[in-house]
């Protein structure tokens, strides 16, 4: 069955149109690496998945059916984290607002939430987060924690937006390394936006390739070349490939390191 | 050991006898201590939300709502009432666009104090009641207001339990509750009118400038000392009373105004829970680094 599907989806943020006409499929299980340049509509698209943003025209599926808010089949961990950094609340109470945040009345924790959150961050080797408060948690640290808090309640899709932005190389390989699991053991489909292509490579079936208001889905290897990625960039790309890696240069220089420095600049916090 | 505490059940004996002969101080610790609850639970969330600007601007638009209230013969405690409800209630319908933005508040609440300047000068035997609504008289409260006082703290309470789950995912994760469903206009615009409720019920013990004494004084600190929720908003709350508390008894023998005692511990409470965060944070620094 196709998790989500576009069919000529046209997604536009006030009059500015970001995706232009997207057709694709993802089917149930895939790990699919969102990738393009800043402002190519990564999260647009995402927004677009979780009910957030309707399309100015075309159809969008997911599980089947128009995307609605509050779907509970779908994890998500949104790109502008605002996590209050000075806020002295334990990780595990962070998250136990989040479990059934959309009902009313008084919060109370029951013991198989607090349960459910204990295994699912031990799962990803963060149990000892539940216990620290948030003001002492490094970057990679809060990272960690939503992640876990995307993976509650079991869910069929997880939207991932940006989640490498402010973890140092290994935690990153980490995290990618636990989503992968989660996806191969769980047969979740995971949406999983990035700025560099490489550390992802080994790890994703597909990549969502978008650019110019175009999208583009397929293996790395037939996506990410000269041709196709000079269209998404609106300018001459090369790619060159050098023992496993991959460089997408634009005039001789490396766009995805250009790309991620400039991103550094407001998302790094480490 | 038990000389000292002799002496001090003595000196509590003395202090309450003595205070407490006197009816209007009976009236002032039951208000200031039904007001504290209040002030110190929803300051937590305007804290937490970040949004103690749009409070502080609720109570002055509450000031033109109590000197216009006088002006057509109506309690300014109900001109209070109103009139920073109706504010808190527009504020959130707006939305993102007013009540994070600084100068747009500010306009407002410059523009409201303004009002209440004029409809104060049309009604001149008002004029003595300015000082109370401006900075407070909780020794002049009756049996009647303490009344009035109880029946608000108890909407406030019950109506702000009811949207206090959506309120705090909304306000720790914003994103991620949008898409989870919650109504944040909703969420945001009845929690507003929940503060403009509680500010009207600060105003009448330390007065329309100084509700930050009570809304963000003691929530502020309690932040800064605790980790969980409950935890916190029961700081929150103990805090308050003890600076009314502990204010009304200090007035009571120096015969400084109560709002000036209450405004001293507020900010006393706060330096010592700053100061107390930092020197933690500065050992658990050095802990990391052995």
């Amino acid at each position: 069955m196709n998790v989500i599907e576009f069919d000529s989806v046209t997604l536009a943020v006030g009059e500015r149109i970001v995706l232009a006409e997207a057709s694709f499929t993802i089917g149930q299980g895939e790990f699919i690496g969102v990738l393009g340049p800043n402002g190519a509509g990564k999260t647009t698209l995402m927004r677009a998945i979780l009910g957030l943003l309707r399309p100015r025209s075309g159809s969008i599926k997911v599980f089947g059916r128009q995307p609605e808010r509050g779907n509970s089949l779908i994890g998500y961990m949104p790109q502008v984290r605002t996590v209050i950094p000075e806020l002295h609340m334990r990780g595990m109470d962070f998250i136990a607002a989040s479990l059934h945040g959309e009902r009313w009345g008084v919060p109370h924790v029951r013991p198989g939430d607090r349960k459910l959150i204990d295994s699912t961050l031990s799962d990803i080797g963060a149990r000892h987060l539940a216990d620290r408060p948030l003001s002492e948690m490094s970057g990679g640290e809060r990272q960690r924690l939503l992640l876990a808090q995307a993976l509650l309640g079991r869910p069929q899709l997880l939207v991932l937006d940006e989640p490498l932005i402010s973890l140092d190389a290994r935690h990153q390989e980490v995290a990618i390394d636990v989503v992968r699991n989660v996806c191969r053991d769980l047969k979740i489909t995971v949406l999983f936006s990035a700025h560099e292509l490489n550390q992802l490579m080994g790890s994703i079936d597909r990549v969502l390739y978008l650019g110019n208001g175009r999208a583009v889905l397929g293996h790395p290897d037939e996506v990410v070349t000269g041709p196709i990625l000079s269209k998404l960039y609106g300018t001459d790309i090369q790619v060159i490939r050098a023992e496993g890696h991959v460089f997408v240069m634009s005039r001789g220089r490396d766009v995805e390191h250009i790309e991620h420095l400039h991103n550094d600049h407001h998302g790094h916090q480490h | 050991m038990s000389s000292i505490s002799n002496t001090f059940t003595t000196i509590i004996t003395a202090i309450s006898t003595d205070m407490f002969s006197y009816a209007f101080m009976q009236h002032a610790f039951i208000a200031a201590t039904i007001t504290a609850v209040v002030s110190g639970i929803v300051g937590y969330f305007l804290v937490m939300r970040a949004q103690t600007f749009a409070g502080h601007a609720l109570s002055h638009i509450g000031f033109a709502g109590a000197t216009g209230a006088g002006l057509i013969g109506v309690s300014p405690l109900w001109g209070l009432v109103v009139f920073s409800v109706a504010a808190g209630i527009l504020m959130g319908l707006l939305g993102e666009r007013i009540s994070n933005r600084d100068v747009a508040i500010g306009m407002t609440l410059a523009l409201a104090l303004g009002f209440g300047l004029l409809f104060l000068h049309y009604y001149t035997a008002f004029a003595t009641q300015a000082t109370a609504v401006l900075f407070g008289n909780v020794l002049a409260v009756d049996r009647a207001t303490i009344l009035v006082l109880l029946m608000l703290a108890v909407v406030t309470l019950v109506i702000l339990g009811a949207i206090m789950r959506p309120l705090i995912f909304s306000s720790l994760q914003p994103e991620l509750a949008e898409a989870k469903g919650v109504p944040m206009r909703l969420v945001a615009t009845v929690f507003l009118g929940v503060v403009g409720l509680a500010v009207s019920e600060c105003a009448q013990i330390v007065g329309v400038l100084l509700v930050f004494t009570l809304m963000v004084g003691p929530p502020a600190a309690a932040q800064r000392l605790t980790g969980g929720l409950w935890s916190g908003l029961l700081v929150s709350a103990a805090l308050a009373l003890v600076e009314v508390w502990l204010g009304l008894v200090v007035a009571f023998y120096t015969d400084w105004p109560v709002s000036f005692c209450i405004a001293i511990l507020s900010a006393f409470i706060y330096l010592v829970a700053v100061l107390r965060s930092i020197s933690n944070a500065s050992r658990s620094v050095r802990l990391a680094d052995a």
